[in-house]
């Protein structure tokens, strides 16, 4: 009863001083802005960058790369097998910790043409089904490989939204949603029939700048549209998702490895064609995300099997990426977080500030209360409570302000991530507002406390 | 019994080493019903006497009896509470909270006291009435006169229902009409039977009192009571 009548008391004061109090109000009104809009800031760049590690594969992929031999291993390194279709099979019997085990066989120099038109793909490869798991792939038209494709090494591709936009013309051109199954381009001089195609993948960034372009359609000035360059392109996790080439694995072997996989130079200087079994990849996806230490190390035992003890292989994780990102992530908090701690800490000086001020103009008033029959913890409360309502309504303010300010970075940049408001920082903000006004009414309130009711009546 | 009993009071500030003495052994009675007025010139220790009588302040020495209670030791936080529940106060500035609306200026000292919002509304309510300014209830002190201001304090004074009421130059921030009337007022409570001290320095108010105690260099230098003196009469309605 004695608190609500105090919030009242407060609140009244607060309101008879309105400017000063919104002016002291503001510090805590910036601080808590900027700490709730910076949070949503680093949220939204957190949600960008997690979407293209997904875009790669998710978290919990992890690949087996080509790696030089270790110096001890030197005199070995002609032997060294490089990675086969043997690994994945004693990995597939052996791997106990490992769920899903994709081999690729790329294909070097590809391109894919129909008619008169070119496309550079991200990559063409031979793979398994494992593949659509593994890099999170779904077929939206069409179908992907069946095991038949497989046996006989069938001239079927599954192609991604890129190649289709390079080769048959994309939906933003030619106004409609062009299906090629059942098409036939050529990779690399070879006719393959299209299956199947992948659905299309793009960014949040990406899809806002597309509907942006679609919404400006109208008013966009006529001519020749410039394309951007693929060279920057290429960067983008998403159009490399969007621009694969995907063959039966066996297909790759047979028409693309068998005979002349690899080139090796004679002695005489005369180049001779080789088959080339080895894979470009081997991706794994672990059982259990907790236990990714224990899935390297049984991986790294059975390929040393396999690979005669000769290291020529590499096993990378996501979690350096992850790493990299937590880190961007901490630093951006960290700083933000200090500069918004201290604009908070300087609202608090504000308000110590006003307080002050406030309790110098009332010593007669607090003299009658006491008069009245108040205890100093009665007088202590009343400050304190006041100091408080005051960082509160600041922190609520704040929190609206940084709506606003979230508001205008969108409308002021509409192609970036855009920021997340989470709840956390906003609970932070309050909490570290209410103790910014608990202390900054502490010294305050105890020296209103201790004023002598005589001295606080006969003040002028 | 008496409600207040001062025995031998002292009260010594010390002042850059220099000792005053502003209650030299002061001891005194008020009963239950006085109607009583403290005078006497600036720098007498009138101030400090009223202080100490309105528990806002301790004695050196000396025992000083309030409805009872022995209370010269009392700690600041059990002089509050004494203040709250036994005395009821009435200021020469009337010391409204200007933020505070009429009722809710009458209601704070039941606020310190605790008590629920609804009690605390119409007992404030009832006191207004009995200074008949409850139609002012929702106005902030500002809008009203000096007057006006001064029995809004003694509805305030009053709403506790205090042992005594205590009014420091309750008349000396008003004109003399608007003073009559307040005067009139304590006129009534005393007739009522309430216990009112009432400090001045104006001898003809001071007339007007069943108990007068005029005090010189932290000494009484009178103390008429009328009652024991059996010339206790009505007191006129109007000088």
């Amino acid at each position: 009863m004695k608190l609500f009548n105090a919030i009242m008391i407060g609140l009244k004061d607060i309101w008879a001083h309105k400017y000063r109090s919104l002016l002291t109000m503001l510090g805590i009104v910036l601080g808590v802005a900027s700490l709730v809009a910076m949070a949503a800031i680093v949220k939204g760049m957190e949600n960008g960058m997690k979407e293209s590690l997904v875009a790669m594969g998710g978290v919990d992929k992890v690949r087996i790369e080509d790696e030089d031999v270790p110096l001890h291993q030197q005199h070995l390194e002609d032997q060294a097998p490089g990675k086969t279709m043997a690994d994945v099979l004693a990995l597939q019997q052996n791997a106990t910790l490992v769920r899903l085990i994709s081999p690729e066989m790329g294909l070097r120099n590809d391109v894919v043409r129909r008619g008169g038109k070119t496309a550079y793909p991200s990559e063409t490869v031979g793979v398994t089904r494992a593949v659509l798991e593994m890099n999170l792939y779904e077929v939206q038209h069409g179908r992907f490989f069946s095991d038949y494709d497989q046996e006989h090494a069938s001239s079927v591709c599954v192609i991604g939204t890129g190649i289709r936009d390079e080769l048959f013309g994309a939906p933003e051109e030619v106004g409609e949603e062009i299906i090629p199954i059942g098409e036939i381009i050529h990779l690399n001089g070879q006719p393959f029939t299209i299956v199947g195609m992948f659905k299309h993948y793009e960014s949040e960034m990406t899809r806002k700048l597309r509907e942006l372009a679609q919404q400006n359609k109208d008013k966009q000035e006529p001519g020749i549209q410039r394309r951007t360059g693929w060279r920057s392109q290429r960067w983008d996790a998403f159009w490399r998702k969007n621009n694969v080439v995907y063959i039966p694995i066996r297909t790759m072997w047979v028409k693309f490895r068998s005979g002349a996989g690899r080139e090796v130079e004679m002695d005489d200087g005369s180049i001779v064609a080789m088959p080339d079994p080895r894979l470009d990849d081997i991706d794994i996806k672990v059982r259990d995300f907790d236990k990714i230490q224990e899935a390297i190390a049984q991986v790294k035992n059975i390929l040393m099997i396999t690979h005669n003890g000769i290291e020529d292989f590499e096993i990378d994780t996501q979690e350096d990426r992850i790493e990299d990102i937590n880190k961007n992530i901490r630093n951006a908090r960290m700083s933000g977080g200090i500069i918004a701690a201290l604009s908070l800490l300087v609202g608090g000086i504000g308000i110590m500030n006003i307080m002050l001020a406030s309790i110098n103009e009332r010593i007669r008033e607090i003299g009658t209360c006491k008069a009245l029959g108040a205890t100093g913890t009665d007088i202590f409360a009343q400050i304190l409570v006041e100091s408080v309502t005051l960082a509160l309504l600041g922190a609520l303010a704040g929190i609206l302000a940084a709506f606003g300010l979230v508001q205008i970075i969108e409308a002021a940049s509409p192609t970036q991530n855009s920021p997340v408001i989470t709840t956390t920082p906003m609970i932070i903000a309050v909490a570290f507002s209410c103790g910014v006004g608990i202390l900054a009414g502490f010294f305050p309130a105890i020296k209103a406390a201790r004023f002598d009711p005589i001295q606080a009546l006969r003040y002028e | 019994m008496p409600l207040v009993e001062l025995r031998d009071i002292h009260k010594v500030y010390h002042l850059g080493g220099e000792e005053i003495r502003a209650l030299d052994g002061v001891s005194l009675d008020i009963n239950e019903g006085d109607f009583c007025s403290i005078i006497g010139p600036s720098g007498s220790g009138k101030s400090t006497l009223m202080h100490i009588l309105g528990c806002l302040d301790s004695p050196t020495s000396g025992t000083l009896k309030l409805d009872g209670m022995e209370i010269q030791n009392a700690t600041p936080r059990q002089l509050a509470t004494i203040r709250n529940q036994k005395i009821g106060f009435v200021f020469q500035f009337f010391n409204l909270l200007p933020k505070l609306n009429v009722l809710q200026n009458v209601e704070l000292p039941m606020v310190y006291s605790g008590l629920g919002g609804r009690e605390r509304r119409e007992r404030a309510m009832e006191a207004l009435r009995h200074v008949e300014l409850e139609n002012r209830s929702k106005h902030r002190p500002s809008q009203l006169s000096g007057g006006q201001q001064q029995r809004v304090a003694i509805a305030r004074a009053l709403v506790n229902n205090p042992r005594i009421i205590f009014a420091d130059e309750p008349t000396g921030n008003l004109d003399s009409h608007t003073g009559e009337l307040i005067l009139d007022m304590f006129r009534g409570f005393h007739r009522e039977g309430r216990t009112i001290i009432l400090v001045t320095h104006d001898p003809e108010i001071a007339a007007l009192t069943s108990h007068k105690i005029e005090i010189r260099d932290g000494k009484i230098a009178a103390n008429l009571d009328r009652t024991l003196a059996g010339l206790d009469r009505p007191i006129p309605a109007a000088v």
